[in-house]
């Protein structure tokens, strides 16, 4: 390894500077929804009482299943990893594909909880919305661009795991050469994270 | 060894050598071609609108029209030229070069940062002719107008939020690189200048562009969706929006203006001929730009509504961060007391950066004053302060180090006489061009306004002859820079005698850069 260091080869194996890499990556990614989390405590200071009712009308427990849901695949996605590094390949793979798994069960319940919504007629610009008050028009302002951001990168994450995966069964990802999908797990923590935070603020207010 | 970049043979031919190629060097001669596309854009929808105000009234356009110009102005000269400016291009090109590494540490990253911004420049100028006409809301995008025009501003914001992203993943790739792949023995402290800036703004880059990123998404959302964020009518508040961009956009200035100072730092003590004066104190002046100047956008906001608690501390922490800009041209000064200066090309244009660049910030601490920004906010002072900075500063110190990796680059030396003369018309074009407006400015002409009171049209008719000075300089500074590429005389591979790394390999260097990687054991500016 020393010697590998010297030659330009090397300059592609470096762990350490693919990791500094994805970790700025991923101050920008914070950054990008602490714009939003800056317009949220904005509104949330001047709307009080009007974020507290309509966040009554949101599904605690389909917010709950889904942080569960979110958790789980943050611990396969550590066990994925956890895997590789002794080599067992099928093991790895079972976890990504749960992780893969876990991620689109978020997206269908999602799916259903802002039907329902929009089938109330809630929904940005909706007449039934515009004739509620001012916090309740940006409370599900916000409800609908923090997590339809917040899924936006779900789904960009189940692209990148599916990626992960199919590298892994093509014995691209082995345990020597695994930072790709050690970068693919921050980033994954981080959709998880962000998703900590909406859920408390979005529907725990009450 | 003989073979460089250029007649290297990789995988692709053709263009695609060039598109699909990643090596560092070919991008940034990709960004360079490019935004001098875009600059020549630019500069000409810049020479229409002072052709307009040559004459109180309509001259040759209507207003409408005049509007779209102004804004397509600041977009092209902004986001595609003067930020992307000297770090995506001489910086890609000298950023491993001057550590002594073969590229940078995502090559393919580097690649895809290209492409983000060549398509997002091609949606930005694709929203000129589609849809509802181009976006005439200027460059500040400010709602609720942008909401509400009919123009076509979504288009426009997505192309500007590619470049945003462009940006981003560019500082990323810098700071790793500068983190993990100096030399052997380069240290922190025996980093050349420029690096260090490249690094500060590297810093910005990362932790500002995401705010303008979210804040042009929320406002094409409110366009498609009527969320409402910045909508009164249902409860948002327009200020937000001028808070989120400004929190980007002040931060922006520096990523204009830090790559210009390290640049220069560069050709004082080449042409000096001496080591710079106070190394530690530019370097460390950098972060504290960029540090400080994340901190400072509400001075944008003076008359906007603000507490005048937040106005004082915008106010006070406006002048603080004039005091590392202050330190730098301290430095330079004195870094060429007792040198034997050489007054090439390229330190004329850093003399000349100097000069306007302390116009520039010295005007800057006036609009940073509480009570005379009031008088003064909106009206051409600030255009001329901005220009000064930006043009005088940063374009200065951009054509400064053109000139100066001119060699480096290609191999070959422009006509010096050409480029002297060019730098003459230019600075004499852009003095004509900016000075009038500080005057107009502090008599009370607005700055956007297609029409102006007859008492204004003498400073309006110099203004817009140093225009056309200006412009002839510029194409004649190109001419002799385009016509050198391959009829310039082939001069060595160091021939301003300079010390820093990019010099120590052949120009124009080859495909890896290093036909060995160089052990460094001193500082960057050791003249013997």
């Amino acid at each position: 390894m020393a010697e590998l260091a010297k030659t330009s080869e090397a300059v592609h194996r470096d762990y350490t500077g693919a990791k500094i890499g994805m970790w700025l990556f991923l101050f920008t990614e914070i950054l990008l929804f602490g714009g939003l989390f800056l317009v949220y405590a904005v509104y949330r200071t001047k709307h009080q009482a009007d974020f507290h009712t309509a966040a009554a009308e949101l599904s605690v427990a389909i917010g709950a299943a889904n942080t569960m849901i979110l958790l789980t695949s943050s611990l396969t996605m550590a066990l994925a990893i956890a895997a590789i590094r002794r080599s067992a390949k099928t093991a790895s793979i079972v976890f990504q594909s749960l992780t893969i798994l876990f991620a689109v069960i978020f997206l269908v319940n999602k799916y259903f909880e802002w039907g329902a919504k929009i089938g109330h007629g809630l929904y940005p610009n909706s007449p039934e919305l515009l004739a509620q008050s001012h916090g309740t028009i940006l409370f599900y302002g916000l409800y609908y661009v923090m997590t339809g951001l917040h899924a936006l990168h779900v789904l960009i994450g189940i692209g990148l795991l599916l990626t992960m995966l199919i590298l892994t069964v093509r014995d691209r990802i082995t345990n020597t050469d695994f930072v790709k999908l050690e970068n693919s797990g921050l980033y994954w923590h981080l959709v998880d994270i962000v998703w900590i935070y909406l859920f408390p603020l979005l529907y725990l207010i009450t | 060894m003989e073979t460089n970049f250029y007649t290297y043979s990789g995988k692709h031919r053709g263009i695609l050598a060039w598109i699909l190629s990643t090596d560092h060097k070919r991008i940034g001669l990709l960004y360079l071609s490019s935004m001098f596309t875009f600059f020549l854009a630019g500069a000409t929808l810049g020479i229409l609108m002072r052709l307009e105000l040559i004459a109180p009234g309509p001259t040759i356009m209507t207003a409408q029209t005049y509007n779209a110009v102004f804004t397509l102005h600041g977009v092209i000269m902004i986001f595609l030229f003067i930020i992307p400016g000297i770090p995506a291009a001489l910086g890609n090109f000298m950023l491993p070069l001057q550590i002594g590494a073969r590229d940078v540490a995502f090559p393919r990253l580097n690649l895809l940062s290209w492409w983000f911004f060549i398509t997002g420049g091609l949606i930005a100028l694709t929203s000129l002719f589609t849809g509802g006409g181009p976006p005439d809301t200027g460059w500040t995008f400010y709602v609720p107008y942008s909401i509400r025009t009919g123009t076509n501003v979504s288009l426009a914001l997505f192309g500007v939020f590619l470049l945003g992203l462009s940006s981003t993943l560019t500082g990323l790739n810098f700071v790793t690189t500068i983190h993990r792949m100096r030399a052997p023995g380069m240290t922190w402290f025996r980093l050349p200048l420029f690096q260090w800036s490249l690094y500060a703004t590297g810093w910005v880059q990362l932790l500002a562009t995401p705010i303008l990123g979210i804040t042009l998404l929320l406002v094409i959302i409110e366009r498609f969706f009527g969320v409402g964020f910045f909508d009164p009518a249902k409860g948002g508040d327009p200020l937000l929006f001028e808070h989120l961009f400004w929190i980007y956009s002040h931060p922006a200035v520096y990523i204009m203006i830090l790559p210009a100072m390290g640049a220069v730092s560069e050709i004082i003590p080449a042409f000096a001929r001496r080591t710079i004066f106070g190394y530690k104190a530019i370097a460390y002046s950098s972060l504290a730009i960029a540090l400080v100047g994340y901190l400072v956008w509400g001075h944008h906001m003076f008359t906007s509504g603000m507490s005048d608690a937040s106005r004082v501390v915008f106010s006070l922490l406006t002048f603080l961060v004039a005091i590392p800009s202050g330190v730098k041209v301290f430095n330079w000064v004195a870094s060429l007391y007792r040198g034997s200066i050489q007054t090439d090309a390229p330190m004329l244009f850093t003399l000349g950066f100097i000069f306007l660049f302390s116009i520039g910030g010295l005007t800057g601490l006036i609009n940073g004053a509480l009570s005379v920004n009031i008088h003064i906010h909106g009206t051409h002072f600030i255009v001329a302060h901005f220009h000064y900075t930006m043009f005088g500063g940063t374009a200065f110190a951009f054509f400064a180090a053109l000139h100066y990796w001119f060699p480096k680059m290609f191999g070959r030396m422009y006509r010096e006489g050409l480029a002297r003369v060019a730098w003459f018309i230019i600075f004499i074009g852009f003095n004509t061009l900016y000075f009038p407006m500080f005057v107009l400015g502090w008599q009370g002409m607005p700055r956007r306004y297609y029409d102006y009171l007859p008492q204004f049209q003498t400073g309006n008719i110099i203004s817009t002859i140093g225009s056309w000075i200006l412009v002839s300089g510029l194409l004649l500074m190109l001419f002799n820079l385009v016509r050198s590429i391959s009829k310039g005389e082939k001069v060595g591979d160091n021939p301003w005698g300079a010390t820093t790394l990019e010099w120590k390999t052949s120009s124009p260097p080859p495909h890896n850069n290093f036909a060995e990687i160089p052990t460094v054991t001193t500082g960057p500016y050791v003249f013997k």
